[in-house]
C-alpha cells in the first residue's frame, strides 16, 4: 500500500499551472497581493508557447491612428467572434489592455517606436486600425521574457519540469491542492494550497498538423474537467490559415499573420490573387474589392479599405482549402504566400526577421526572392475552462483560469493579436479574483484532501511503467492524432464527428494498458503516456461539441450545416462531467446582452467615430 | 528516405556511454526530427528537450559533432549521407539524463539581476523612446536563452568559474539593462565587480554560436567593458570621481 505521507508536501496560498504570458501574469499579481505563489510549469521557465506568439498584441493605444478606442476594439472582437464572445470579457479585455500593455514596457519590454518616440502598432486581420504593440515579429518572446524578468524578483516560486497530474479538493469540494511528477527525477509532489489558477494553454497536440508543441495537451481543460469545471465553446478550435506545408518535418509550424499585416499577398498556383473572391457579406463594406485599392492601403491605410488577406482567420483558412481542394494549390499542398514582390528585402528583414531566418534555415526558401508555401494548420482553442468574467473562477471553489486554457473572449473565432492581450489582461484579473477569493474565506481553513484519491492518482501513473507490456505511447498518440486530423478537422460533418468519436472511444483501452519502458527519470515515453488521458479528454469533448453545434460559424465549419443559423446564434455548448463520470454535453442558451455593448457591437463605423452610438 | 546512423550519448550524472541507432531520414528533415523517430521507435524513454520545434524557445540546445547547436535548426542535409551524426548534451552544465542538462545555474545568475528601475513617464502617461535608441537594445532581446552562449565559454566550460563570471548571456542581459534608455540604475560597479566582466577575453566564441546572431562580444561585452574602464581606469575620471563623488551621468550617454 502506497504512503501518501512519504510524498514530499509544500504549501503555498496559489498554484498558478502553466508559465506561458497568461501563468506569469497571473502570478505576479497574486504575489503582488501578498499571497505565497508558485508556479508549476512542465518546461523550463521561459519556454511556453507564448514565445511562438509573433505579430503582436492588441491594444487600442491609439497611437497610430487616434480614431482607435476600446468601444472600436471591441466591436471588432464581438464581430470577429460571430457575436459569440462573452460580452462582458471582450469589454473588459478592450478596456484594459492599453494599461497591460503601458506596464509591460516600465517592466522593460521594448516596443517598435513610432516617430515620435511611442509605442508603435500594425495592421492585423480584423482590426479596424493599427493596433497590434509589436517586436518585428517576435512580440511573444518579448512579452514571455519580460514577464520573466519582473517575476523572479516577485518572490513567486517557480518549479519547472514538472508536471500537474490532478487537482484535489476538500470535502466541500473547493481547491485544497495539486498532485505533480518532477519530471526530472520522476517522483510525485503534492502542493496543499487555497486556490489555483489554470493557465496551461490549449491542445493542438491532439491534431497531427499543429503549430503547438509536445506541451499543449489540453491538461488544463482535462484536469478540471475531472474535479467538476464546466468546459465551454470546444467546437470552436481555430486553424491559423498560414502554416508552413513544406518540408514535412515542419509542417504545421506557424507563419505569422503579420506577413500580411506587412502587405504579403496569397496567390493560388495559377497565379491569381484569391482573396478576393472569399470576401463574406458582412466584412463586405470593409474590405477592398479591387487589387488597385488592396494595393494602394499599403501606402495609404486611411483612405482605402482593407486587403482581403486581412479578413479572419476562419475565411483565409478556408478559403485556402477551397483553392486546393480545386486543384489550384501550390505543389505540397498549400498556397503562396508572397511577401518578396511586394517590400524590398531589407524591410522584409527588418519587419519580418524570424520569418526570414525561419525560411531560410528549416526550408531553404529566402523570403525576400521567393514565395512561402503556407496551409492551415491547428493553432488556438477559442473554447476552454468556463470562468466568470470579473473573477475568472470556474465551477469549482477555488478553481480560476486564464489564457487559453479559458473560454469566453474569443467566442467562434480569435482575431490575431487578442491573444497577447488576452493574457494580460485576465492573467492579471485571474491574480486578483483568487487573491479575493482567498482573503474572503471564512477563517483559516486548512486545506485537506483524501489520501486515498492521492494515492489512486499515483497509482494510475506508476501503474504505465510498471506493467508488463502494453501498447507503445507514441503510436497511441499517432492514432489518436489522426482521428482527430481526419473526422475533427477545418470542415466536419456529423458523419467524420461521429467517425472521430467511435475512433477514439475504441481506442480508450489502449490508453487505459498504454506502457513506458525503463526507470522514473525523465522518461520521455513515460510523460508522453501520461499526457493521453488529457488529449484524449480533450478530443472526445471537441469532436462532441462539434456534432452538437448543427450549423457553420467562425472555426466551426459543418459541411452539412452550412452557413449561421439563427437557432444557434445565441447559445453555447457546455460540457461537463456527471456524477457517474460520463461527459454530458449540452446546449445552454446566452443571457441577453446589456444593451449599451450590444449597441456598440452592431453600430456601423460611422456611427461609432461620429459619437452618433457608443 | 535513407538510414542514418546516430552516436547518442545515454546515461545520468552517475556515467553513461555512446549508443549507435540507425534510423530513417526523409527530405527537410532536422536532427531532432531523427531523434525523435528514434525514440518512438527504438529507446521510448529517451530524454531530450524541446518545444517550439522553430528556434524560438532555445529548448534542444546539444552538441552535434561537437559543435554546440539547436537540434531543431540543424538540417540533416548538412552532413553526408555516410556522416555518422554524435549528439551529446552540452558539456558546461551538469548532465541531468541522456540529452538533458541541469541548466538552472543560469535561472540563478538572471535572479541575481537588478530589473529594469524606469523614470517617470511623460505627462500623458508614454514613455518616449527613439528607435534608434533601442536597436541595440532589441538585438540583445532576441535571445532565446537557449545557453550555448554559456556552453561554450571557455571560462565557464574549460575553468569553471561560475562562482565568478555570469557568462555571455547575462553580459548582454546587462548591458541591455545598462543602455536602456529608461533604466536609471548606475550597473557599472557590479558589471565588474559581481558578475565578473573581466573575465572574457573576447575570444568571440559565444558570438560565433549564436543561433540569434547577436553579436554578444563587440555589441555588450566589449561597451561594457569599456565603461568600466571609463569609470576606474581614466585618470581624469578618476580624479573627478576624487573631488566630485561618483556618478552616472557619464556612463549613460551613449
Amino acid at each position: 500500500m502506497l504512503d501518501v505521507s512519504e510524498i514530499k508536501t509544500i504549501e503555498h496560498d496559489v498554484v498558478v499551472i502553466g508559465a506561458g504570458g497568461a501563468g506569469l501574469r497571473a502570478a505576479i499579481e497574486a504575489s503582488s497581493r501578498g499571497l505565497n505563489t508558485g508556479i508549476v510549469c512542465k518546461s523550463l521557465l521561459g519556454k511556453a508557447h507564448t514565445v511562438m506568439a509573433e505579430g503582436g498584441m492588441a491594444a487600442a493605444l491609439g497611437n497610430v491612428d487616434s480614431r482607435d478606442n476600446w468601444k472600436v476594439h471591441f466591436r471588432d472582437t464581438i464581430r470577429g467572434s460571430k457575436f459569440l464572445a462573452s460580452w462582458r470579457m471582450a469589454e473588459l479585455h478592450a478596456k484594459n489592455a492599453p494599461a497591460r500593455v503601458r506596464e509591460l514596457e516600465a517592466w522593460g519590454a521594448v516596443f517598435d517606436r513610432t516617430k515620435d518616440g511611442r509605442i508603435n502598432q500594425r495592421n492585423f486581420g480584423g482590426h479596424r486600425y493599427p493596433r497590434l504593440a509589436h517586436v518585428g515579429d517576435r512580440t511573444g518572446l518579448e512579452l514571455i521574457r519580460t514577464l520573466q524578468d519582473h517575476g523572479i524578483h516577485q518572490g513567486i516560486q517557480v518549479h519547472m519540469e514538472c508536471k500537474v497530474l490532478n487537482l484535489l479538493t476538500d470535502a466541500d469540494g473547493a481547491i485544497s491542492g495539486v498532485l505533480c511528477l518532477w519530471r526530472e527525477t520522476g517522483r510525485f509532489m503534492l502542493i496543499r494550497c487555497k486556490a489555483v489558477i489554470m493557465a496551461t494553454g490549449g491542445g493542438g497536440k491532439c491534431w497531427k498538423i499543429t503549430s503547438n508543441s509536445w506541451e499543449y495537451t489540453g491538461d488544463g481543460a482535462a484536469i478540471a474537467y475531472d474535479v467538476g469545471a464546466e468546459l465551454m465553446d470546444l467546437e470552436f478550435t481555430q486553424f491559423h490559415p498560414t502554416g508552413m506545408v513544406w518540408p514535412p518535418s515542419v509542417r504545421g509550424t506557424l507563419v505569422t499573420e503579420g506577413v500580411r499585416g506587412e502587405g504579403g499577398i496569397l496567390l493560388n498556383s495559377e497565379g491569381e490573387r484569391f482573396m478576393f473572391r472569399y470576401i463574406p457579406e458582412r466584412f463586405a463594406s470593409e474590405t477592398a474589392d479591387t487589387i488597385e485599392e488592396a494595393d494602394a492601403w499599403l501606402t495609404d491605410d486611411k483612405n482605402n479599405r482593407r486587403p482581403p488577406e486581412l479578413l479572419t482567420r476562419d475565411v483565409v483558412a478556408r478559403a485556402i482549402l477551397a483553392e486546393v481542394k480545386a486543384g489550384r494549390g501550390s505543389p505540397h499542398g498549400g498556397a503562396f504566400l508572397d511577401i518578396a514582390n511586394r517590400r524590398d528585402p531589407a524591410f522584409i528583414k527588418k519587419k519580418l526577421p524570424s520569418m526570414y531566418h525561419q525560411f531560410k534555415e528549416l526550408a531553404e526558401v529566402d523570403i525576400t526572392k521567393q514565395a512561402m508555401e503556407v496551409g492551415p494548420t491547428l493553432h488556438y482553442f477559442m473554447g476552454g475552462i468556463r470562468v466568470d468574467a470579473d473573477t475568472q473562477e470556474t465551477a469549482v471553489p477555488g478553481l480560476f483560469a486564464c489564457g487559453e486554457c479559458a473560454a469566453g473572449l474569443h467566442g467562434a473565432n480569435r482575431l490575431g493579436g487578442n491573444s497577447l492581450s488576452d493574457l494580460l489582461v485576465f492573467g492579471h484579473l485571474a491574480g486578483s479574483g483568487a487573491a479575493d477569493y482567498i482573503e474572503g474565506r471564512r477563517g483559516d481553513k486548512a486545506a485537506e484532501f483524501n489520501p486515498e484519491v492521492v494515492a489512486k492518482h499515483v497509482r494510475a501513473a506508476t501503474s504505465i511503467l510498471n506493467r508488463e507490456s502494453g501498447p507503445n505511447p507514441y503510436l497511441v498518440h499517432d492514432k489518436l492524432q489522426l482521428a482527430m486530423q481526419e473526422n475533427a478537422g477545418i470542415v466536419r460533418t456529423g458523419e467524420q464527428l461521429k467517425e472521430a468519436i467511435a475512433q477514439l472511444t475504441a481506442l480508450q483501452p489502449e490508453v487505459d494498458q498504454v506502457k513506458a519502458d525503463g526507470a522514473s527519470q525523465y522518461n520521455a515515453g513515460w510523460h508522453e503516456a501520461l499526457d493521453l488521458s488529457s488529449m484524449m479528454i480533450t478530443s472526445l469533448a471537441v469532436a462532441k461539441a462539434a456534432l452538437m453545434r448543427e450549423e457553420s460559424r467562425g472555426a466551426h465549419t459543418r459541411l452539412d450545416f452550412e452557413g449561421e443559423r439563427a437557432e444557434w446564434g445565441n447559445a453555447n455548448v457546455v460540457t461537463k462531467k456527471g456524477s457517474d463520470g460520463e461527459m454530458i454535453v449540452q446546449r445552454e442558451e446566452r443571457p441577453a446582452p446589456p444593451p449599451e455593448l450590444e449597441a456598440i457591437a452592431r453600430a456601423t463605423i460611422e456611427e461609432l467615430e461620429s459619437g452618433t452610438v457608443g | 528516405m535513407s538510414k542514418r546512423t546516430f552516436r547518442i550519448w545515454r546515461g545520468n550524472a552517475e556515467g553513461g556511454d555512446f549508443q549507435t541507432y540507425e534510423q530513417e531520414s526523409s527530405e527537410g528533415m532536422v536532427v531532432l526530427d531523427v531523434i525523435h523517430g528514434i525514440q518512438a521507435e527504438q529507446a521510448n524513454d529517451m530524454a531530450v528537450r524541446w518545444n517550439c520545434k522553430a528556434g524560438k524557445c532555445g529548448s534542444c540546445s546539444v552538441e552535434i559533432n561537437g559543435k554546440p547547436k539547436l537540434a531543431c535548426m540543424t538540417r540533416m542535409n548538412m552532413y553526408a549521407e555516410d556522416e555518422v551524426i554524435t549528439v551529446q548534451p552540452m558539456k558546461a552544465f551538469p548532465v541531468i539524463k541522456d540529452l538533458v542538462t541541469d541548466v538552472s545555474w543560469n535561472y540563478e545568475q538572471n535572479k541575481r539581476i537588478k530589473p529594469l528601475q524606469p523614470g517617470k513617464p511623460e505627462a500623458d502617461g508614454d514613455y518616449r523612446m527613439a528607435q534608434e535608441d533601442i536597436d541595440r537594445n532589441q538585438e540583445f532581446r532576441k535571445c532565446i536563452e537557449c545557453y550555448l552562449c554559456q556552453d561554450v565559454c571557455h571560462i565557464l566550460r574549460d575553468h569553471g568559474k561560475t562562482d565568478v563570471f555570469v557568462g555571455p548571456r547575462f553580459m548582454h542581459r546587462l548591458a541591455d539593462l545598462a543602455m536602456h534608455p529608461l533604466d536609471t540604475r548606475d550597473r557599472v560597479p557590479e558589471i565588474v565587480e559581481e558578475f565578473g566582466s573581466g573575465y572574457c577575453n573576447i575570444t568571440r566564441c559565444c558570438t560565433d554560436v549564436c543561433p540569434e546572431h547577436i553579436n554578444i562580444t563587440d555589441n555588450a561585452i566589449i561597451p561594457l567593458k569599456e565603461r568600466v574602464v571609463d569609470r576606474y581606469y581614466d585618470p581624469i575620471a578618476m580624479l573627478g570621481r576624487k573631488l566630485f563623488g561618483g556618478g552616472k551621468s557619464s556612463e549613460n550617454t551613449d
